[in-house]
């Protein structure tokens, strides 16, 4: 019951990043691609985290906890210099 | 014995709506018709889906293992915590860039600075396109 699970839920992830890849190449705006890459990292955590209860190990946390991290600074960094023009005054 | 099989059920069952919630969430992005509609899916149901998937990881390494395992609790509060910030930034960048809009989505909160939203209050409106049945359409400039 458990591999069914993981396989439809990994099918489901792979099919929204591949939704984020797409709309990142044909968003509009800026703010849309950037929209689309932070769903990316965040559905990338989830694939990392899948791919651990996959193998049955405990490895891969840390890097979701460093993608988590990394993202969300990338995302506010972006935003205040497409708001002010400048990352820290 | 039966312990086993009932967790083994929620966690299935976690997975399989944390999947549902995140594609979900990546649909609404890819579907809707401008930016601030575009924002309201992965600020909550990619989150929500998130959170999900890694309380059933935490579970099914807490049942596995024997011990208790709350690193996976500190991803989903971290996310928690920073998707409602990511999005408000993510809306005040598109109030400012003045990015066009559905008719039906409002512009600009009158109480907002100027340098939040720019130089004039309204942004203006425009017809919204279609993601892929208007391939052709003039990519819209950044007005500053």
């Amino acid at each position: 019951m458990l591999d069914t699970a993981l396989m439809i839920s990994l099918t489901l992830i792979v099919l929204a990043m591949s939704m984020n890849v797409y709309r990142l190449a044909i968003g509009p705006d800026i703010p849309d691609r950037l929209l689309a890459l932070d769903t990316l990292y965040v559905n990338s955590i989830a694939l990392i985290v899948m791919l651990g209860l996959w193998l049955n190990t405990k490895t891969y946390f840390e890097a979701a906890i460093l993608i988590a991290m990394l993202g969300f600074v990338s995302t506010m960094a972006i935003c205040r210099y497409l708001l002010r023009g400048d990352i820290i005054e | 014995m039966t312990f086993y099989v009932i967790v083994e059920g929620v966690i299935a069952f976690l997975l399989i709506a944390g999947g549902v919630f995140a594609f979900t969430g990546s649909l609404g992005m890819l579907q809707f018709k401008d930016f601030f509609m575009r924002l309201h899916g992965p600020t909550k149901g990619t989150t929500l889906g998130i959170g999900c998937i890694l309380i059933a990881s935490m579970l099914y390494f807490t049942v596995t293992q024997r011990e208790l395992h709350v690193q996976e609790l500190l991803i989903t509060l971290f996310l928690f915590i920073t998707a409602p910030v990511t999005g408000h930034m993510l809306a005040k960048t598109g109030l400012h860039m003045h990015l066009r809009f559905f008719t039906g989505t409002r512009g600009s909160v009158p109480e907002f600075r100027d340098e939040d939203v720019g130089q004039s209050r309204v942004a203006r409106p425009a017809r919204a396109k279609h993601p892929w049945k208007h391939r052709k359409a003039k990519r819209s400039r950044l007005r500053r």
